[in-house]
């Protein structure tokens, strides 16, 4: 992990290789009988797939000692933020035809979109202050506080999958154990004694 | 050496998304059905047995699936059905009947088959035109004579793990189970259906000889159907089993009565982007809700 830079093009590189293959699929068809759930899901998949790579960043660069892992958690998310967006817009353009007013009985009459609408919601402020200067304006330590909201986030995302799932739970369940992992981790560190105290430029989580 | 990583780790992120999401199975052709009766085109829509609707294109049909016995993924059940052997294969009827039989399945294939081009809504909210080839389920009943205490119709799938790998999985109760009540069973719009597009049943849509109800959700259609019992009682039924709050007994078609988890107001017919209204009793309450008269549908989802 000498050369930050060139990791970030590679993570940045890979992360748009599935939207430039779901784009060539779509081009030429080849998204099967229902293109709408196809590309609904593959968005969906994407999310939870980045927010959950994001909340992984702290716990890996710890228990390896990668530290400048953290670089790129900010691409991270803001590809979890992007995807979310696709995922939510294939929602309200073809799912609702952009009638706003069709979105709210129908979160409540689908329950799992709430959880769903919360997940991504939730990742909004944190693309917001996603930049070093907002960073700055808030200080390293609301920035942070702020930025705990991921957690929520990636936990209403994983209920939102369960939820919509008729029987066969064992990708859900999959996504639940791993972000389970990453967040109990985090409560581990938090509260097991006799840490040694650590110095880093970047803001704790 | 940072040309290599980047097509290195690009390269496999391409086989990830592709291993992910394979492209739909080739189509293997069914046999040729011969003599299929079509309905009379005048009162073909008046009676039930058609529907102007567009027909849903059979490479939809065959990959767009839920049969859990072979994958709970719908586009992944054409692969893992494909050689699905189907012969022999009987099919028996037993129960509260005077005279018990097992059917083979070439025997079924002889009885006078008619096409039915029928709307099939899925209970997750999507929904297909399918000229199906099959024959009413009343002319297998009156063979075997129900007795006067028959009053339900159970089904049963072919439980097999090794001709239906997912079966080996606890994702649902095997073998899959299904029933009606016997004046729904002999309803002349209850079929049995051997084919579609005038060919044999692919293994992915409940080959050799699957149940037709048109006017309940998708998933009370039993596929590859081994034997059917008449019975006294009401028999359970998969889907209950495994959601009681969610699935009912008779799942009739209904907007009005939301799944816990999601309206059933509308639904996407295949092919098509928007979404279209769901009809009560899937658009066949001329012909079928005189069975329901007097019963609370909200209780009797």
């Amino acid at each position: 992990m000498g050369d930050v830079r060139f990791a970030k093009v590679v993570v940045f590189v890979n992360a748009l290789v599935p939207l430039a293959l779901l784009l060539w699929d779509l081009y030429h068809k080849r998204v099967g009988p229902n293109p709408l759930q196809f590309v609904t899901t593959t968005t969906g998949m994407l999310t939870l797939i980045f927010l959950s790579l994001t909340v992984a960043i702290t716990p890996l660069r710890k228990i390896f000692g990668l530290n400048s892992l953290v670089k790129l958690r900010r691409m991270l998310g803001l590809f979890a933020f992007f995807y979310g967006s696709l995922h939510l817009l294939t929602y309200i353009w073809f799912d609702r035809g952009f009638n706003l007013f069709s979105v709210v009985p129908d979160v409540i009459g689908r329950p799992f979109i709430l959880a769903g609408m919360l997940a991504f919601l939730l990742t909004v402020p944190l693309a917001i202050t996603s930049t070093n200067k907002m960073v700055k304006r808030l200080g390293g330590k609301r920035w942070a506080k702020l930025h705990q909201l991921v957690y929520l986030s990636v936990i209403a995302g994983v209920v939102h999958f369960w939820m919509l799932v008729k029987s066969d739970i064992r990708l859900p369940l999959t996504f639940a154990f791993i972000v389970f992992f990453l967040l109990g981790y985090r409560l581990l560190t938090k509260y097991a004694p006799a840490q040694q105290p650590t110095t880093s430029l970047f803001p704790r989580e | 050496m940072q040309a290599a990583v980047m097509a290195g780790t690009a390269t496999a992120s391409m086989l990830l998304y592709r291993r992910l999401n394979p492209p739909p199975a080739p189509r293997v052709e069914g046999e040729k059905i011969a003599e299929v009766a079509k309905a009379p085109a005048e009162n073909a829509v008046k009676e039930g047995l058609a529907v102007n609707d567009q027909l849903t294109p059979l490479d939809s049909i065959t990959n767009y699936n839920n049969f859990y016995e072979f994958d709970t993924s719908k586009s992944g059940v054409a692969y893992a059905a494909k050689g699905f052997v189907t012969r022999p294969w009987t099919v028996s009827v037993e129960g509260l009947v005077n005279k018990p039989k097992v059917f083979d399945i070439d025997e079924l294939l002889k009885f006078p088959l008619e096409e039915r081009i029928y709307r099939l809504r899925c209970v997750e909210g999507w929904s297909m035109v399918i000229p199906w080839v099959g024959f009413p389920l009343s002319k297998l009943l009156e063979k075997v004579e129900p007795t006067a205490q028959a009053r339900y119709v159970a089904f049963q799938t072919l439980l097999d793990p090794q001709r239906m790998p997912n079966q080996r999985t606890g994702v649902l109760d095997w073998p899959y189970v299904e029933g009606l009540r016997l004046d729904e069973a002999m309803h002349p719009l209850t079929i049995m259906a051997t084919g579609m597009y005038d060919e044999t049943l692919p293994p992915q849509d409940g080959a050799p000889i699957r149940l037709v109800v048109p006017w309940k959700y998708g998933f009370k259609s039993i596929k590859s159907v081994v034997k059917i019992t008449l019975v006294a009682d009401e028999p359970p039924t998969t889907w209950n089993i495994q959601a009681p709050d969610e699935y009912g007994f008779y799942s009739n078609v209904n907007p009005n009565v939301p799944h816990p988890r999601w309206s059933q107001a509308t639904e996407r017919r295949i092919g098509e982007y928007g979404r279209r209204n769901t009809l009560l009793f899937n658009g066949y309450g001329d012909q079928v809700a005189h069975l329901y008269q007097g019963m609370d549908l909200l209780k009797f989802f």
